[in-house]
């Protein structure tokens, strides 16, 4: 975790370096009212006249301590920028991942139940279509369908929970729904084939020959082992929902991380995209600590010894 | 190729053309079972073709722009319209799968040039080297795919070289991990102990004896990461970070379109269908070709 922390912060510090031509030229752009003064303002602004390890051990510094310098745009203060963006992130990122989990868990298990019936095949194609769908165009076809057929138009100003939750969720639940469906979609399938595979082995035999009924074998038995690989996937999709935000975020206009990032990114704001990339890959990776710890609760055969190194 | 390896082979009862003949039929009969995978293949052909012969696929020049015939819904003249400057839509569309097909062609193969040589290079020689490389290719993979896409684009700048440069780098841990495995338990086997005996080169046993290992999951990965660099490709330029104007885009044609919901939500359903169509003929032959050549992993 450490090593893979210090790697992602040293790609995005050096990542800036990788920028064609000089990033000073670049940012000012060709405008002649630029001086040469101004240039050398904002290498210094930019930290660009020191050493590159000093410069790296003074950003990652600066970021432990919550500091993420300004942007260039707005020469406001990024921490303070991205706390007041990061509520809308992070509440899509939850009710997302509710989506995927109570959509795609129940139709898995119920598509392994149903064996090689219609239900399954129709879940099966379900789930195929729910994989393929671009989660941008999704989320711009519920705005299309929502304001053409239902005259409803999810409110264009975003409202904090806090303040008033029927609006909020009127404002999140499209989006929301656009990126849970491919979460949905591939647990809907890994629960499908985890479960199949635990109803074939041994001890669920022995369950029902003892006399179990079919519903306590069912959660009992086969759905806790079927739960390791679940979550599994449910980790391994992370970095992907966070993704999907992102994007989604930008089509509903909502004012979280990944809109800003994504303006920022056209505006060449390098040092918010910096930040943004930086902050979401730590939060993907923290996310994904958890899971691994969620494993040795779930399943008591998994045990982390010291011998464990990430 | 040396002498002693034809005698050793000569040995076999069928000469080596037939034998690796009825090994891959058998894939192809398994394959040409799976209707899924079937559907896959035809429907992908298709938009390869249209792809890769869109001037005569298409009806009308996709850069062609015609004031008179602004914002039409889809007619006769027009199959399925027109957009804000009177192009073509469905001419668009069909150039459009020549951009998004050859940025994720392209993209695979980036991800399979880095990925695959560091995947053999740390399963083969183990130690430091692993270590190393493998460390990398998690700190790449640690970032959330698209997310990194984004910013490498906007770190080289928007066009679409730039955006299958950046897929590629993305996708590439993906394929290195997935060789690295059966290279490592492949190299413990007696044979390849054995042709290291009769003193085989190190290249000879990598290429001869190990890579055959990992086709199967090359292939399979490479199909199944083709589907998101397709939904990846027309995301990013759906932000703009990809085709730029007036190239057709599949992502660029979305975000144009929806601008005009009210009057003209084809332009927006259009481009997101065919993106769909590819994705999904994409999935359905990466599930077809995972359940022929890996049968272990059935979803």
């Amino acid at each position: 975790m450490i090593p893979t922390l210090i790697g992602v912060s040293l790609i995005v510090f050096f990542s800036i370096r990788f920028i064609p031509g000089d990033i000073v030229l670049v940012l000012s752009g060709a405008r002649s009212d630029v001086t040469e003064e101004q240039r050398d303002q904002l290498r210094r602004n930019l930290g660009l006249d020191k050493p590159l390890p000093v410069q790296y051990v003074e950003w990652v510094g600066n970021a432990v301590q919550g500091d993420l310098g300004n942007s260039l745009k707005t020469q406001r203060s990024i921490a303070t920028d991205i706390r007041s963006r990061m509520p809308v992130t992070i509440q899509l990122a939850i009710m997302a991942a509710l989506v995927g989990l109570f959509v795609g868990i129940p139709a898995g298990v119920i598509a392994a139940l149903r064996r090689g019936t219609r239900t399954e095949l129709a879940a099966q194609g379900v789930a195929l279509v729910g994989l393929s769908v671009p989660d941008f165009w999704l989320g711009t076809m519920f705005l299309l369908v929502a304001s053409r057929y239902f005259a409803w138009y999810p409110g264009a100003q975003y409202v904090s929970i806090f303040d008033d939750v029927g609006k909020n969720l009127s404002i999140f639940i499209l989006p929301a729904l656009a990126v849970g469906i491919s979460l949905s979609a591939s647990l809907m399938r890994i629960t499908r084939s985890a479960l199949l595979d635990v109803m074939g082995s041994g001890y669920i035999v022995t369950a029902r020959s003892k006399g179990l009924r079919e519903a306590v074998v069912l959660r009992r038995h086969a759905f806790k082992n079927a739960l390791i690989p679940i979550i599994t996937v449910v980790g391994l999709q992370l970095g992907y929902l966070l993704g999907g935000v992102v994007i989604v975020e930008t089509v509903f206009n909502l004012p979280g991380v990944g809109r800003y990032t994504v303006q920022a990114i056209s505006d060449r704001d390098y040092p918010v995209v910096q930040a943004t990339v930086l902050l979401i890959t730590i939060l993907v990776l923290f996310i994904s600590l958890f899971v691994d710890i969620l494993y040795a609760y779930v399943d008591p055969r998994i045990k982390y010894g010291s011998a464990r190194s990430s | 190729m040396s002498a002693g390896a034809g005698t050793l082979e000569a040995g076999a009862e069928l000469p080596r053309s037939a034998r690796r003949q009825s090994f891959w039929s058998l894939y192809l009969r398994q394959f040409a079972r799976n209707r899924g995978g079937m559907i896959g293949i035809i429907v992908l052909g298709a938009v390869a073709f249209s792809a890769l012969f869109a001037p005569s696929v298409a009806t009308h020049d996709p850069y062609e722009i015609n004031r008179l015939v602004r914002l039409q819904g889809p007619s006769t003249a027009h199959w399925l319209g027109t957009d804000e400057f009177g192009r073509d839509l469905f001419s668009r569309i069909v150039f459009g799968a020549r951009t998004s097909m050859s940025v994720a062609a392209l993209a695979i193969v980036l991800a399979t040039a880095i990925g695959a040589p560091s995947g053999i290079i740390a399963g083969y020689f183990g130690g430091w080297l692993d270590s190393l490389i493998m460390r990398v290719m998690d700190v790449i993979f640690s970032f959330p795919a698209i997310l990194l896409a984004l910013s490498i684009t906007a770190i080289l700048g928007p066009s679409l070289r730039n955006a299958a440069i950046a897929l590629g780098i993305v996708y590439a841990p993906g394929f290195a991990r997935i060789i690295r495995g059966p290279i490592l338990s492949a190299k413990q086997l007696e044979y390849v102990e054995a042709s290291r005996v009769i003193g085989a080169s190190t290249p000879r046993i990598l290429i001869r004896h190990l890579l055959p290992n990992v086709i199967s999951p090359l292939v399979v990965t490479a199909t199944v990461t083709f589907s998101f660099a397709l939904l990846a490709e027309a995301a990013l330029s759906f932000l703009g970070l990809g085709a730029q104007p007036p190239i057709p885009s599949w992502g660029v044609m979305l975000s144009d379109g929806r601008r005009f919901m009210e009057s003209a939500p084809y332009l927006a359903i259009f481009p997101g269908l065919a993106v769909m169509l590819a994705v999904l003929a994409s999935n359905l032959l990466g599930d077809a070709l995972r359940d022929v050549l890996d049968p272990r992993l059935r979803l």
